[in-house]
C-alpha cells in the first residue's frame, strides 16, 4: 500500500543545524582516559531544592551540584504532585539557563557616546541610585501612580511589593490579556471561580477528555501531560478539536479538524444535542444551575446541521462526540485550555466550554473538575501600603467591565500622550517578560516606550526588551536565588521551596535583593524589615507549621486537605457565584451589556492566497524565553511553518525551503522560515511555534532563527468584556525572495 | 539477564525530555545526542496518523558494531549492554557505518560514543536517565529473563515491533503500538 510518509528525525536534524559545540568538560578534564564503564560513578553530587522557572507550572526539583560548584543536572522532586519526580525537557534543560554564556552579567546604563546611544557597564550602586532618583523624581512630578510594572514569573511578587509600597497599583502581566484572562473571566462568570493554575482538571481519572485547541503534549504543562498519559492507559476517550493534527489529536479517538474561528458554533451544537437528545445531567443541572430554560430556548436552532456549514464538521461526528461526552459524564472534561486570546469573543468561547461542563455535571465530580484546596502563606509583617489616588481601572473609561487584572495593552496605551494630553503613565519596570515577543501591536508598544521618562528592565537574558531600557538589571537565574514559597492549591495543598543551589554568576542578583535595595533608596525601608530573604521564608514557613530548615531538606511539603475534592453524595455545594448557582444564563454579562449566553460570531476569513496564521507551542521551548538555551536550542533551533502539501503544490514550495511570510497588512517577517510540508494541517491555515525569530545579536544562538509570530499579529481583536487581545485574525502569504534585498540593475 | 526497553508509542508525545536527560546525565556534548525522537506521518489530510518514537542504540544481541570493531572497544557487558571503552576506541568509525540505527556518533574527544543504557545507574538499581525522566512514563526498562518484570508484562499484553528487523540484528528496543 502506498502511503505518503514524512520522516523527520527531530533531534538528528538539529545536529547539523546547531554548530555550537562548546568545549566539552571531558576534553578539559581529560576524563576520556577512562573507559565509560566508570563514567559518572565517582561523581559526588550535592542536591539543593528548587522549583522550576522555565515555565509557570513550577515543578519542584532538585539541582544536583558537583563538588566544584557546577550544576550537573536537575531532576524532579518525587514528592511533588505537580511533577511526580519527572520534569519536562525544559525543566531538565534548565541547566542551560544557568550555563548560557549570553546571560546578562552586570547592570547597564544607557549613555550617549559620540552622539550615539549605547550602554555602559555600571555598578549596582550606581544603577540602583539612578533608578531610585528617577523614580523619586517621577513620584514628585506626576505621582507614584504614573509608574507601572510589567511582570512574569519569579521576580513578579518582589517587584509588586516594591511598587505597592512606592504607591502604584498599575501592575500588569501578559498572562492576563495575552493569555488565560478570557478563560478565567468566562469560568468565573459561570462557576464563580476560575480553573486556577495548575488547572483543577481531573484528567487522571477522566473517562472523556475534550480538547478544544488545547495541545497538551506540545504545551508541556507537566502534570497535565502526565495525566493525559494515564488517561490513555485507562482507555479514556479523547476528543480533540483542532485545525491541526496536534500530538494530542493523534492520540485521540476523534479528531475534529475544525475550520478555525468557529469553535463557538460547534459548542452551541453540542449543547443543542445534549439538551434536545436528552443527554445532559438533569439532576445536576436542576440542583446546581440556573438559566436552563433560557439556554434551551436559545440553542434550539443550533443543530449539528447548522454547525456543519460553519465548522465543516459532519453532523454525525458532532452527534457521536456529544454522545461520548454524555456516556462518560460526569467523568468528562471540556478542557478550558490556557492561552485563550484568539478572536476577541474569547470570554464567550470560554463560557460555552463552562456551560458544557455544567450540563455534563463535571465540576465537583471525579474525572471532571475537582474542588481545589490550598494553603495561605501569611504576608511577612510590613506597614500598610499607601492607597493610590488612581489605578488602571480609572483608565478603562467604561471599557472592559469584566477586567479583574490590568490588561497590558491598556497600560501601554496610557503611556502614550494623545490628543494633546500628557500620558498618565511615565515610567515602567519590566521584570521577567520580553514584551517585544509577548505583546502584539508593536507600533503602539514602541511609541509608548519612546514616550517614557524611565524604563527599567530586569531579566536574566539580553532579550529584545532590554535594548529599549534606560537601565538594565541582571537578575540571577532561579538556580541562584531565593524566591517566594510556592503554595499550590490543587488536589492537595503543597508548599515548595526555591533556594540558591549555587552562588549567582557574574554580577547578577536575586529580585528580592534588587527590590529591597531600591526600596531602601526610595525611603521604603520599613517594608523591608529583614536582612536576608531567608528570614522572610523561615518566618512564613513557621506560621504554617514548617520551617526553612525542614524545607531545605525535603523541598516539597504536602499538607493534608480538610475538605473533599468532590461533591459528596447527599451534600449540597454552593458555587461562588452571587446566587450560589452555576450561571448558564449570565446576569452579570447581561448587566454589563454583553450576550448572557454565548453567541456565534462570524470572523473574517483569509483572502485568496492568504492562510490563517495559527501559532502554538513546542514541548522543548517556553514562549521566547528559552530560544537561547543551549540545551534546548540543540533540540529545536528554529521554528518552521507547517503547510499542507496541497497548498505547497499551488505555490510550488518545497520541503525545507525558506520563505518570508507577509500578512494581510503588508507586514513581512524579519527573517525567513523553513517550510514543513505536512498532512497534519488544514488547507486554509498555516502553523508556527511561538517564540522564535529573535533579532537581538547578544542572543547568539537565538538571533535570526525562525520567525516571530508576534510581529505578524498586527490585527488584534480586542475582547470587549475584559480587554484580551485576540491574535488569531491574521493571515499570511508566502514570499520566495527576500523582499528587503536590494535590486541592482 | 537480558536488558531491554519497551516504549509505548501511544503515550509518547515526542517532547525529547529523554534527549536532554541523557545529555545532562552523561555529559553528551551539546550538538550531539545518544538518543533522539522521530516522527512518522502516515496518510493524507484529514485521515492522518503519526507515530512518535524515542530511539537509541538497540543493544542488539547480534551486534554488527561489536563484530566489526577492530580493537575490541565495542563489546558486550553484563545483561547484553553494548558499550564502547573509550580508551580502546581509535575512532575509526567502522561501527558507525555498520549500525542500521545510526545510533553512534564520533565524540569530539576522538572516540565513538552512544547509549550505554546508563549502565552506571542500572548497576545501582536505577532506571536509565531517559526512562526515569519521561513525563508520560512511556518507557519501560528491565530484564527480559525476569518473568515478573514490568517490561515482560507489557510485552506479553501489548502488540509491539522492533526497528529494522530485516537487518537481523536482534534488537532489544521494542515499540508498543
Amino acid at each position: 500500500m502506498k502511503t505518503r510518509r514524512d520522516f523527520i528525525k527531530i533531534s538528528a536534524l538539529s545536529l547539523g543545524a546547531t554548530a555550537i559545540t562548546a568545549g566539552t568538560a571531558k576534553a578539559v578534564l581529560g576524563s576520556s582516559l577512562f573507559g565509560n564503564e566508570n563514567e559518572n560513578e565517582t561523581a559526588t553530587l550535592r542536591r539543593s531544592p528548587t522549583y522550576c522557572e522555565v515555565c509557570f507550572w513550577k515543578c519542584a526539583a532538585w539541582a544536583h551540584v558537583t563538588e566544584d560548584g557546577n550544576i550537573k543536572k536537575i531532576t524532579g522532586n518525587d514528592d511533588d504532585p505537580q511533577c511526580n519526580g519527572r520534569l519536562c525537557p525544559r525543566g531538565t534543560g534548565g541547566v542551560g539557563m544557568y550555563n548560557d554564556p549570553d546571560r546578562l552579567k552586570t547592570p547597564l546604563i544607557r549613555v550617549v557616546r559620540d552622539g550615539k546611544q549605547t550602554y555602559r557597564e555600571a555598578s549596582w550602586d550606581e544603577a540602583l541610585n539612578l533608578i531610585a532618583s528617577k523614580m523619586s523624581d517621577i513620584k514628585s512630578k506626576h505621582g507614584a501612580e504614573s509608574m507601572a510594572l510589567f511582570m512574569h514569573g519569579g521576580p513578579a511578587p518582589h517587584f509588586s511589593h516594591l511598587m505597592k509600597a512606592y504607591g502604584t497599583s498599575n501592575l500588569a502581566a501578559p498572562s492576563f490579556a495575552q493569555c488565560r484572562g478570557a478563560r478565567d473571566v468566562g469560568f468565573e462568570a459561570t462557576f464563580g471561580e476560575s480553573v486556577s493554575s495548575p488547572e483543577v482538571t481531573d484528567i487522571r481519572d477522566t473517562k472523556c477528555l475534550v480538547l478544544i485547541g488545547s495541545h497538551i503534549g506540545e504545551n508541556m504543562h507537566n502534570g497535565q501531560v502526565q495525566e493525559m498519559s494515564q488517561a490513555i492507559d485507562n482507555g479514556a476517550v479523547i476528543i480533540t478539536v483542532d485545525p491541526r493534527l496536534s500530538t494530542a489529536a493523534s492520540k485521540s479517538k476523534y479528531w475534529l479538524p475544525i475550520k478555525p474561528s468557529t469553535d463557538i458554533a460547534l459548542m452551541l451544537s453540542w449543547i443543542n444535542v445534549l439538551i434536545y437528545d436528552d443527554l445532559y445531567n438533569k439532576e445536576y443541572v436542576e440542583t446546581y444551575a440556573e438559566g436552563f430554560d433560557e439556554l434551551k430556548a436559545y440553542v434550539q436552532d443550533f443543530t449539528p446541521e447548522w454547525a456543519y456549514g460553519i465548522t465543516t464538521l459532519k453532523p454525525d461526528l458532532i452527534r457521536k462526540t456529544a454522545r461520548e461526552m454524555a456516556n462518560a459524564a460526569p467523568s468528562v472534561i471540556i478542557h478550558p485550555g490556557r492561552h485563550a486570546a484568539w478572536y476577541g469573543d474569547d470570554v464567550q468561547r470560554s463560557r460555552a466550554m463552562a456551560i458544557l461542563n455544567a450540563l455534563l455535571g463535571s465540576w465537583g465530580n471525579r474525572g471532571g473538575l475537582f474542588l481545589k484546596e490550598g494553603i495561605k502563606i501569611p504576608e511577612f509583617p510590613h506597614p500598610e501600603f499607601p492607597k493610590p489616588a488612581w489605578s488602571w481601572k480609572d483608565l478603562l473609561d467604561g471599557k472592559y467591565p469584566l477586567a479583574n487584572e490590568a490588561p497590558t495593552n491598556l497600560v501601554i496605551e496610557a503611556s502614550i500622550p494623545a490628543d494633546g494630553k500628557d500620558a498618565k503613565i511615565k515610567g515602567w519596570i519590566v521584570a521577567g517578560t520580553n514584551l517585544i515577543a509577548s505583546v502584539p501591536m508593536k507600533e503602539q508598544l514602541l511609541k509608548a516606550m519612546d514616550s517614557l521618562e524611565l524604563l527599567v528592565v530586569v531579566d536574566t537574558m539580553p532579550m529584545e526588551i532590554t535594548g529599549f531600557a534606560d537601565v538594565v538589571l541582571p537578575e540571577c537565574t532561579y538556580l541562584e536565588r531565593y524566591d517566594d514559597i510556592r503554595a499550590t492549591a490543587h488536589r492537595e495543598p503543597t508548599l515548595c521551596l526555591r533556594m540558591p543551589a549555587v552562588e549567582p554568576k557574574n554580577q547578577t542578583k536575586p529580585a528580592w535583593w534588587i527590590t529591597k535595595q531600591l526600596g531602601e533608596r526610595l525611603g521604603l525601608g520599613a517594608y523591608y524589615n529583614y536582612t536576608d530573604f531567608s528570614e522572610v521564608l523561615d518566618w512564613q514557613l513557621k506560621q504554617v507549621g514548617s520551617s526553612l530548615e525542614e524545607m531545605k531538606r525535603i523541598g516539597v511539603k504536602k499538607i493534608h486537605r480538610n475538605t473533599s475534592p468532590y461533591i459528596e453524595p447527599g451534600t449540597t455545594h454552593t458555587f461562588k457565584t452571587a446566587s450560589g448557582k452555576i450561571q448558564l444564563f449570565s446576569h452579570e454579562m447581561a448587566a454589563a451589556g454583553f450576550d448572557p449566553i454565548p453567541a456565534f460570531t462570524q470572523h473574517p476569513e483569509p483572502q485568496e492566497g492568504f492562510y490563517r496564521l495559527i501559532y502554538g507551542r513546542a514541548p522543548m521551548h517556553t514562549f521566547s524565553r528559552t530560544a537561547n538555551n543551549p540545551n534546548l536550542v540543540a533540540l529545536m533551533p528554529e521554528n518552521s511553518v507547517w503547510i499542507n502539501p496541497q497548498v505547497a503544490g499551488i505555490w510550488g514550495l518545497k520541503k525545507g525551503q525558506y520563505v518570508w511570510l507577509k500578512n494581510q497588512d503588508g507586514t513581512v517577517s524579519r527573517f525567513p522560515v523553513k517550510i514543513r510540508l505536512t498532512e497534519r494541517i488544514r488547507w486554509d491555515s498555516v502553523y508556527i511555534v511561538h517564540g522564535f525569530g529573535h533579532h537581538h545579536e547578544p542572543l547568539h544562538l537565538a538571533n535570526g532563527r525562525g520567525v516571530n509570530d508576534t510581529e505578524l499579529i498586527t490585527n488584534v481583536m480586542l475582547d470587549p468584556t475584559m480587554g484580551g487581545t485576540g491574535m488569531r485574525g491574521n493571515f499570511v502569504t508566502f514570499l520566495k525572495e527576500d523582499p528587503r534585498k536590494e535590486i541592482v540593475s | 539477564m537480558r536488558y531491554a526497553m519497551a516504549i509505548d508509542t501511544r503515550k509518547c508525545v515526542g517532547c525529547s525530555d529523554c534527549v536532554v536527560a541523557c545529555q545532562t546525565e552523561n555529559d553528551v556534548p551539546i550538538g550531539f545526542c545518544r538518543d533522539w525522537v522521530t516522527e512518522t506521518v502516515d496518510g493524507t489530510y484529514p485521515n492522518v496518523s503519526i507515530e512518535l518514537r524515542s530511539e537509541r542504540c538497540n543493544h542488539c544481541d547480534n551486534s554488527p558494531c561489536v563484530r566489526c570493531c577492530p580493537t575490541g572497544a565495542s563489546h558486550f557487558e553484563d545483561g547484553g549492554i553494548v558499550l564502547v571503552t573509550h580508551n580502546k576506541c581509535i575512532g575509526c568509525g567502522a561501527c558507525i557505518q555498520s549500525c542500521p540505527y545510526e545510533a553512534r556518533y564520533s565524540h569530539p574527544d576522538g572516540y565513538v560514543d552512544k547509549c550505554t543504557f546508563c549502565i552506571h545507574r542500572v548497576r545501582k538499581g536505577e532506571n536509565p536517565a531517559c526512562v526515569s525522566v519521561c513525563p508520560t512514563k512511556c518507557m519501560y526498562f528491565g530484564d527480559l529473563d525476569d518473568p515478573n518484570s514490568e517490561i515482560v508484562n507489557v510485552l506479553k499484553n501489548r502488540k509491539f515491533k522492533a526497528l529494522s528487523p530485516e537487518a537481523g540484528t536482534k534488537p532489544n528496543i521494542f515499540y508498543l503500538t
